[in-house]
């Protein structure tokens, strides 16, 4: 297992590698290379050019701006996971990356590289679905933003060109003290998950839910946004009865069954994680600790 | 041989400037053309963990990393752990004291991945611990003996701290 032939080009900043984009033939684009480098040993993919964006300083950053995290996409997984901007804004983010391969895998691994990859099964994916992240891209013809909902156009497929690169992301923060979870169903600590799920809620004051989210992961294609457990539950005063009723929806959505899980038994796991997801964010927007 | 780049590295305290195939993996870098086979290669996918290295302090997959892109970087493997020819460090002790491995093929890849996690995390739980490792394939120990070794490890690096 040995990557086959390739060319390899280094460049020191965005243009420059939107410009080999723009003029080499089948290549392929190196972030963290947690995914590509697999698939390069394997020869699943066999690519006459790899264009590293490694050596590209200025992708690598955590801010917060206007409400929102912007990151950049060569941000490796690692530092998300240890950023305190992360952990205060975003908490289901921080949460979600502890289930995120290994800490060697995360040393490297990066935000863009996950979202370029888009496996269905992947956390970085769900948690810009569930956040109503825009993922910004640059071309030869500029700088354009895709908000999240549009961003896969199939299975394992960013609506990404393929002389674009992903630069950044932005994942709007909810409101202080809401709830979030993240949850996940693998057979190992550190696999991909069969069945992974999101939720974030905002409460009024009697504990009502005032604004909830939830994703489901490992279900179909890309990660799912679930509106009809959204629209169910919001308004209602949470507990196990409400959200178990609401998740049941779960059982209707398109699934995927492959060796590890069948159709059935991944719609099943969805309403089970998304209904514990729901109550693990519940209880946590009721404490209003994060 | 393909395209091919010069490169400079260093490894446990030594560097090299090699000319190296592009497609060539670190993993292979190191252990065919540098000869330190002490860095083990199982599933050359990124799942078994063996070939685990530190790059720049922290763990990677080395079958997970092209050769030029450690250019410039600095690399621990196995072979840099000791402290020195005669003295073994304190969780290389550990492993042989609790019976950490038995056929060897997974233990480069255990301890450069623990040696990080204990060096962030020095008074880990077991729970930490079966965590930390969940990304390395030992096939021998059913891992009680590996999760022991790391928990007296631990215990040993608190007594003799610094040694990190």
């Amino acid at each position: 297992m040995k990557p086959p032939p390739f060319s390899y080009h280094d460049p020191r900043s965005v243009d420059d590698a939107v410009s080999l984009l723009s003029t080499l033939e089948n290549t392929k684009v190196l972030a963290g290379g947690q995914s590509l480098m697999p698939m390069l040993n394997m020869r699943y993919v066999m690519p006459d050019h790899i264009v590293d964006l490694n050596k590209i300083e200025d992708l690598s950053y955590i801010k917060k701006d206007n409400g929102a995290l912007e990151i950049g996409a060569m941000t490796r997984q690692k530092n998300l996971e240890f950023s305190e901007i992360v952990k205060e804004n975003c908490p289901i983010m921080h949460e979600a990356l502890q289930w995120v391969g290994h800490r060697q895998t995360r040393n490297r691994g990066t935000l863009g590289g996950s979202l370029a990859h888009l496996d269905p099964a992947a956390e970085m994916p769900a948690i810009c679905a569930i956040s109503d992240a825009t993922v910004r891209v640059r071309g030869p013809s500029g700088e354009r933003e895709i908000p999240f909902a549009s961003f896969p156009a199939g299975y394992m497929t960013p609506s990404v060109e393929i002389d674009e690169i992903v630069t950044s992301v932005r994942i709007p923060c909810w409101k202080k003290g809401h709830g979030f979870a993240f949850v996940e169903f693998a057979r190992r600590h550190g696999d991909f998950a069969i069945v992974s799920s999101g939720a974030l809620l905002e409460l009024d004051a009697e504990g009502r839910v005032e604004r909830a989210a939830v994703t489901v992961g490992g279900v179909g294609a890309a990660p799912l946004r679930v509106p009809e457990i959204e629209e169910a539950i919001s308004g209602q005063v949470g507990s196990e009865d409400v959200f178990k009723e609401a998740c049941e929806v779960c059982r209707e959505i398109e699934a995927m069954g492959d060796v590890y899980a069948s159709t059935e038994y991944r719609q099943h796991l969805a309403a089970v994680m998304s209904r514990r997801a729901l109550v693990k964010a519940y209880e946590r927007a009721l404490r209003g600790d994060c | 041989m393909g395209e091919t780049r010069n490169i400079s590295v260093t490894i446990n305290g030594k560097t090299y400037q090699e000319e190296v195939e592009v497609r060539f993996h670190l993993a292979d870098f190191i252990r065919q053309q540098l000869g330190l086979t002490g860095t083990h290669l199982g599933c050359e996918h990124g799942v078994c963990g063996a070939c685990t290295i530190l790059l720049n302090g922290e763990s990677a997959r080395s079958c997970l990393l092209l050769a030029v892109q450690a250019d410039g970087q600095e690399i621990l493997t196995i072979e840099g752990i000791a402290p020195s020819e005669k003295e073994l460090h304190p969780l290389q002790e550990a492993f042989r004291d609790n019976h950490g491995l038995q056929c060897g093929f997974c233990t480069p890849g255990m301890l450069t991945t623990l040696l990080e996690f204990l060096k962030d995390n020095p008074d880990p739980t077991e729970e930490e611990v079966r965590i930390a490792i969940s990304g390395n394939l030992c096939r021998c120990t059913g891992y009680q003996g590996i999760v022991a070794a790391a928990l007296d490890a631990a215990e040993r690096l608190r007594n003799k701290s610094g040694h990190l």
